[in-house]
């Protein structure tokens, strides 16, 4: 029997959390993430969920007792967003470096000076070169899904995941969310092995001082150096795809619910026109792509669900039959362009995807992003495509620049 | 879709109304629903949003009501503090919580008007909560009646799944009166918004 519950995104996670069967949870609030700290420890208290909370004075020590729970093998859990991520920084190479499966939802939200509450995703995205994988959701179903599903790619490729909404406009946003049979989920997600074991019968020292180049150990073993092992976190990124695919497959054979695994993809089939994004403006896009179809151009859309590891091959083939490519996103490398922007200009490369590009910079701080302003912005962007601007200096949608 | 605006004062139970709506809907058989606060810090007594979006299909936008098909007004003193109108639909409908009659609340434009005495429903029945009554339930059973988009069943239904039984019981018996009292002027074509 299916249990739907109109609720929000933060509530969603947390029960995505609780059905992961989390062992430790160490959060430090921070809007628009409170609710969802409030919410694990709720289920904790209230022996809904058997774990423990540990209250923290910081979202540095919220992710260091994550990896240290971890590192002793318990499956951990925590979120964060804004500043409070940033102020992780230090901790999320590490739990990367590591090699520690922690899930972290990002509720995504702009970060200061000025201060901000509200959403965009200079948070997250700021984070993208820790080594962590980062997916990115559409909706409330979703993000309960994506946690999930996320203790299972972790806890096999052991990486850490981050999986990022925005705030508010999903955060504290209810819509109809089908929470899984928990049962199904302990089958779908067997208990965490960790790939180490510390404890005081067998003591190792881990993650010391490497040098630069390997070394025989006490026993006489050669050991990998700092670069081998950064090596090995690059290829557990990259041979993460494989994983992601198989858990979102696996997941809809077990819930009937698949998510896309790398991209998603809403009316491609003859697009000839593909508006592009991450998270929730990707949803938004999948209206402005109705609108402009309304009006007789092909669109179709395109979500960009995991953006570490990249989906180069993913986009190569959605994207192979675009006669212009529009993205959308809610944040920037300063001084260049959006990341996302840049990336699909460099998955291209060498291919025979030609077609023009032109990247938007949108709803920061929480501006609204309306299906309206996308389809209107396209239409712009295709004009000056006819008119032969192949290359446009980013667009910043809806924002006085004069 | 149908696009649904609540005007009320922080503390009036905006978004609560917001959240039960959608539910009664969702019971109904809308398979897309949705409800949102205003994003941001709220002050009580200060004018606050929140909104409620209905579809037959799964809803893909997340993003603010420009303009809705349907205001509902749950305090009449918004009017000289905030342009409602500006946010409804030429042909729209809003709903008041007024003891006014419809061409007494000096709405002039393109829209059917229902109104209904919410406060007065609350206070003959002691719905009330740290001594204010409570608005936001009764002006349920109006949007059921003025609407049409859910039954009061759906309504109660929702009702169970935020309250005790008791509470149930008190809150339901005010949307059933709101229902029977609501009046309703359908708008003079005529008119220009």
């Amino acid at each position: 029997m299916s249990k739907v519950q109109i609720m929000t995104g933060n509530q969603a996670a947390a029960i995505g959390a609780m059905l992961s069967n989390v062992q430790v949870v160490a959060a430090y609030p921070i809007t628009p993430q409170s609710q969802l700290a409030e919410i694990m420890s709720q289920y904790i208290e209230g022996g809904k969920l058997r774990a423990e909370y540990v209250r923290v004075e910081s979202e540095h020590s919220a992710l260091t007792v994550c990896i240290s729970a971890s590192t002793v093998g318990a499956r951990v859990f925590t979120a964060t967003s804004a500043n409070g991520l940033l102020y992780m920084h230090e901790q999320l190479h590490w739990a990367a470096g590591a090699r520690l499966p922690i899930i972290m939802c990002c509720v995504n939200r702009g970060v200061g000076a000025p201060w901000t509450i509200f959403n965009d995703q200079q948070d997250s995205f700021s984070q993208r070169d820790t080594g962590w994988i980062q997916i990115y959701c559409r909706n409330n179903q979703e993000i309960l899904d994506t946690v999930i599903q996320a203790y299972r790619i972790a806890e096999k490729v052991y990486v850490p995941v981050m999986v990022c909404f925005d705030g508010f406009v999903l955060s504290h946003t209810m819509m109809p969310v089908e929470i899984p049979d928990a049962g199904k989920v302990r089958n779908f997600l067997p208990p965490y092995k960790p790939h180490t074991i510390l404890s005081s019968e067998d003591p190792r020292n881990i993650n010391p001082v490497l040098f630069p180049w390997r070394r025989e150990n006490s026993e006489g073993i050669l050991c990998d150096g700092y670069m081998e092992m950064r090596y090995k976190l690059q290829a557990a990124l990259e041979n993460a795809r494989e994983v992601i695919m198989e858990t979102d497959h696996a997941f809809h054979e077990v819930f009937g619910r698949k998510h896309g695994g790398m991209i998603w993809e809403y009316k491609t089939e003859d697009a000839e026109l593909i508006l592009t994004g991450m998270g929730s403006i990707a949803s938004e896009a999948t209206t402005a792509a109705d609108m402009l179809r309304a009006e007789g151009v092909k669109a179709g859309a395109v979500g960009i669900r995991v953006f570490r590891p990249f989906p180069k091959d993913d986009v190569r083939e959605a994207f192979k039959k675009a006669r212009a490519i529009i993205i959308f996103e809610k944040a920037i490398s300063y001084g260049y362009e959006g990341g996302l922007c840049s990336d699909l200009k460099s998955a291209f490369y060498g291919t025979d995807i030609k077609a023009p590009i032109h990247g938007y910079v949108a709803g920061l701080g929480g501006r609204d992003v309306k299906a309206r302003e996308l389809a209107e912005a396209a239409k712009a962007s295709l004009a000056d495509m006819k008119a032969g601007h192949i290359e446009k200096n980013t667009t910043w949608l809806n924002c006085h620049t004069g | 879709m149908r696009e649904i605006l609540w005007h009320g004062r922080g503390g009036q139970g905006v978004v609560v109304a917001a959240q039960i709506l959608a539910e009664a809907a969702y019971l109904q058989g809308f398979k897309g629903v949705t409800s949102a606060p205003t994003f941001g810090p709220e002050r009580r007594g200060a004018p606050v949003t929140a909104s409620t979006r209905i579809s037959d299909e799964p809803i893909r936008t997340f993003s603010q009501i420009e303009q809705a098909d349907i205001a509902v007004v749950l305090d009449d003193t918004l009017f000289k503090v905030v342009d409602v109108l500006s946010r409804l639909k030429e042909g729209g409908l809003i709903i008041i919580n007024t003891p006014l009659p419809a061409d007494q609340t000096g709405i002039n434009g393109c829209f059917d008007i229902a109104t209904v005495d919410a406060t007065g429903i609350a206070l003959k029945h002691y719905l009330t909560k740290e001594g204010a009554p409570v608005i936001n339930t009764p002006l349920l059973g109006a949007v059921a009646r003025a609407t049409g988009i859910v039954s009061l069943d759906h309504i109660e239904k929702a009702l169970q799944g935020k309250l005790p039984k008791e509470a149930v019981a008190r809150n339901f018996t005010t949307v059933k009166v709101a229902y029977d009292e609501t009046k309703i002027r359908v708008r003079d074509e005529g008119q220009k918004a």
